[in-house]
């Protein structure tokens, strides 16, 4: 068995009174690819949130490699440089090069020199095919190379985990694959990471483990075939109908 | 007009120009000063200071330049804070001035989306950092043309000084006029004066502009 990562326990999260999620809990472990889904609004975004602590939490904890992550806590800077997180609307800086937002944190949150920075920078942008764009501004890009640049730059702090919050919803039909591909190679190099997507032929290549988020709680828990092939659940069934489209012939109707 | 007496006075407006000038932006750095920690007392939500901040932002902009200058100079002394002319202009000057830098910092900081600084600060990046090196020179972009408008506003008001006996521009003018009825050349001189020292302020302005949007800002 291999090592957990990161551990949620009894997690409990509100807003303003009404419960979002409810004692929650969830383990990852090294090199585990775990993908959640679950209706919009269900909490899927929120709970990445509280991982790296952009949200407070009202109930239970959360570790990374038995280290508690809290909303107040003096070490948090430090915690969140091995929480990798992606976001839905990418989140370059808009006024530095696609190598500065790179370079950033390496160099001013980890101390890192700046040469070999730069030096690691370039290869991961080669990598998502992106090493030309370097000197780019984040407005001359597409929609879905800022996201393989969001991506390079959560990867470039050396992350214990990555976070990807609905990372290809914003995106063109035709930019979602390109950035897909990259969190599949990803996935083959072995990190650890939680992804949360609508996208579903994706979630079940890349999943090691689903989990389907509903009514503030882990609804099911299932490997990727047994849950789109056979789920255990009435409401993953229901779930999984949404993505289908089915319609009546003419003359039936 | 008479060129002679033009050239006759000139020094003269030299002497009041220098003093616009310098006043003038003494004034103004001090205004930005305090615009800058004031936006940062209402950014942060420090407590009792914002509460301070917004009603010294209140009273600022809701009062006029000449009555704040009869505060300073002749309603001050009466509790013992004695000025001399030049010093009560710039403190006057600073104290309309930090409203509106205020409001021009705070809009800018305002328009830079939360998720950016969740964004730098889930890389590890302390507040401090992320205010410093992502939020900030985005603001500040934002900030770039209210901000020039309110340093041409306040070099302008400086014209009011000549009421707490600054010998500005304006006071020497008007001086010129009541000892010599010299009208035409003494407001063609005032004129040219003013705009020796707000064209290039402009000019300076629009540059600053162009480059922040050069720079790629604004996505």
């Amino acid at each position: 068995m291999a090592e957990t990562v990161l551990s949620i326990s009894h997690l409990t999260k509100q807003f303003d009174g009404q419960t979002v999620l409810e004692d929650l809990s969830l383990d990852v472990s090294e090199g585990e690819v775990v993908v959640i889904v679950g209706s919009s609004g269900c909490g899927k975004s929120t709970l990445l949130r509280c991982i790296n602590a952009l949200e407070e939490i009202q109930g239970g904890e959360i570790r990374l490699r038995g280290e508690l992550i809290r909303h107040d806590g003096k070490n948090l800077p430090e915690l969140r440089q091995k929480i990798g997180m992606v976001f839905q609307s990418y989140e370059l800086f808009p006024h530095l090069t696609v190598l500065e937002n790179l370079l950033l944190a390496p160099v001013k949150a980890q101390k890192r020199s700046r040469n070999e920075v730069r030096e690691e920078a370039l290869a991961l942008l080669e990598r998502v095919g992106l090493k030309e764009k370097a000197d780019s501004w984040p407005r001359q890009l597409s929609g879905g190379q800022k996201q393989r640049v969001a991506i390079v730059r959560a990867l470039i702090m050396h992350p214990e985990i990555l976070l990807f919050d609905e990372v290809t919803a914003a995106l063109d039909p035709e930019m979602v694959r390109e950035v897909l591909d990259v969190i599949v190679s990803l996935a083959d190099q072995g990190r650890t990471m939680l992804i949360v997507t609508h996208e579903m032929s994706f979630a079940r290549a890349v999943a090691d483990r689903i989990i389907l988020l509903e009514d503030r709680r882990i609804l099911e828990e299932s490997s990727p075939d047994q849950f789109f092939t056979a789920p255990k659940t009435e409401q993953a069934r229901k779930f999984l109908q949404t993505f289908e489209f089915i319609r009546k012939k003419k003359e039936e109707a | 007009m008479e060129w002679d007496y033009i050239e006759k006075v000139l020094p003269l407006y030299g002497k009041a120009a220098w003093l616009t000038l310098r006043t003038g932006t003494a004034g103004i750095l001090l205004a930005a000063l305090t615009g800058l920690l004031c936006a940062a007392a209402l950014h942060w939500r420090v407590p009792v200071l914002r509460w301070i901040t917004s009603a010294y932002v209140e009273i600022s902009r809701n009062t006029p330049l000449l009555v704040q200058l009869f505060f300073i100079y002749y309603g001050l002394p009466k509790i013992g804070i004695r000025t001399d002319p030049e010093t009560c202009g710039i403190a006057g000057l600073a104290f309309l001035g930090g409203s509106y830098m205020t409001e021009a910092f705070r809009s800018g900081v305002e328009a830079v989306d939360r998720i950016q600084e969740e964004s730098a600060l889930s890389l590890g990046l302390t507040r401090l950092q992320a205010f410093l090196h992502v939020i900030f020179p985005q603001a500040a972009a934002i900030s770039a043309p209210a901000f020039m408008a309110n340093v041409i506003f306040l070099m302008k008001e400086t014209s009011v000084f000549s009421a707490v006996s600054l010998m500005d521009l304006m006071f020497t003018a008007k001086d010129q006029i009541g000892l010599y009825y010299r009208t035409t050349e003494s407001l063609f001189l005032l004129v040219s004066a003013y705009l020796l020292i707000l064209l290039p302020l402009s000019l300076l302005g629009s540059l600053l502009e162009r480059r922040l949007r050069h720079a790629g800002f604004g996505t």
